[in-house]
């Protein structure tokens, strides 16, 4: 009789406590960028540049040469990276008030030049670090600080969907959305950073993966009802699902 | 061909994601309290021959807090 053990996390994940609210699903996108890496056997080649919210520390978790770029600055600092490094993998880690609210320029002018680098963006609806204001994600209707009444169309404008725009410019080689709500659609989820790397390996272009996460803490909910929220109320709202594939669109 | 859980207490939060995860329905809150002061996840002893092994508790966990371990017969 021999036993296995089947869980491997891999060793660029630091064997080490973070700092995550309890259910936070950030250590989950964590460990699917480090097992993507892993499987490729590019984390020697991999510079990480992370961005400004509760992910500000992810060189804590990942033993990678890290850059840590100003808030919402991270595609612009992994232009720099990548065409200074070509030879290196290069990545952004972003939440959604980071990406999609003072880092809109810069994100959409990366993914539009096409940029050899990929973007792993969490998307949990709310400003988490700074304690739970409306981010441009935050759903109509949804309670936060700043919108305590809950977001307003008229007022406010509707959620952006990210996915959907980035998949739109030019330069977009893989653009695809995600969530890790469901052992399915973490395996899922996992295929999808994968791919998006591989994307990057093969010089295809910019590649972009969304994951819907969660911020129970913020959205003042237990970790297993956040969970539920995301199948709930936000994959209705934000669609899984590949918005762009050029090697699908070549092959055809 | 029997399986385990192991729970790394330190670093379990008490968000039950795992709980709600397992097929079997065998993972619960136990009434113990690690360092950081979260009531850490368990499989109670007389339930762990219901594990399957399928490690779906360790794919939703945030915390890297479970190694799942199966038992094979040496070829
Ligand atoms: C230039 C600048 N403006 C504002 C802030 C304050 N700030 C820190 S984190 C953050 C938002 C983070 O939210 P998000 O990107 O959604 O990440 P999360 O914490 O939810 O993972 C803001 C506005 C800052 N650090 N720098
Ligand atoms: S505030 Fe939200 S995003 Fe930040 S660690 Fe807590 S749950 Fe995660
Ligand atoms: S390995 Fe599967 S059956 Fe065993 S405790 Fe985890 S989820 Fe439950
Ligand atoms: S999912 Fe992980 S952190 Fe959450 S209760 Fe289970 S073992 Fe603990």
């Amino acid at each position: 009789m021999q036993e296995i053990r089947v869980t491997n996390y891999p060793e660029v994940l630091v064997d080490r406590p973070t700092h995550y609210c309890p259910g936070c699903q950030h250590g989950i996108a964590h460990r699917l960028v480090a097992e993507a890496l892993t499987d490729l056997g590019v984390v020697d080649k991999t510079i990480a540049v992370s961005s400004i919210g509760c992910s500000v520390f992810l060189y804590n978790y990942l033993n990678l040469d890290t850059v840590e770029a100003p808030h919402g600055r991270a595609p612009a600092v992994a232009t720099g990276v990548k065409r200074a490094r070509p030879d290196a993998v290069v990545f952004t880690y972003q939440g959604d008030g980071d990406l999609a609210s003072i880092g809109m320029a810069e994100i959409m002018h990366c993914a539009n030049r096409g940029e050899r680098v990929t973007v792993i963006f969490v998307n949990n609806t709310v400003y988490g670090m700074t304690g739970g204001q409306m981010a441009p994600t935050t759903l109509v209707g949804q309670k936060t600080t700043t919108c305590p009444g809950g977001r307003c169309l008229e007022r406010e404008g509707a959620p952006i969907r990210m996915s959907e725009i980035i998949a739109s410019l030019g330069g977009t080689a893989y653009c695809e959305r995600v969530a890790v709500n469901t052992v399915k659609n973490v395996l899922g989820a996992k295929k999808a950073i994968r791919k998006a790397f591989q994307y990057q390996l093969d010089g295809k272009g910019f590649s972009f993966v969304e994951v819907l996460s969660t911020c129970p803490t913020n959205w003042r909910m237990t970790p297993v009802a956040a969970n539920e929220r995301v199948a709930s109320e936000m994959i209705p709202y934000f669609p899984l699902g590949t918005f762009k594939d050029i090697a699908a669109t070549e092959g055809a | 061909m029997p399986s385990r859980v192991q729970f790394r207490e330190d670093r379990c939060k008490g968000c039950l994601l795992c709980v709600q995860a397992c097929p079997s329905g065998i993972i619960q809150q136990s009434s113990r309290f690690n360092q950081q002061g979260y009531k850490v996840a368990e499989v109670p002893a007389e339930r762990m021959a219901e594990c399957k092994g399928c490690a779906f508790c360790a794919i939703m966990c945030p915390d890297f807090a479970i190694h799942v371990f199966k038992t094979k017969e040496a070829a």
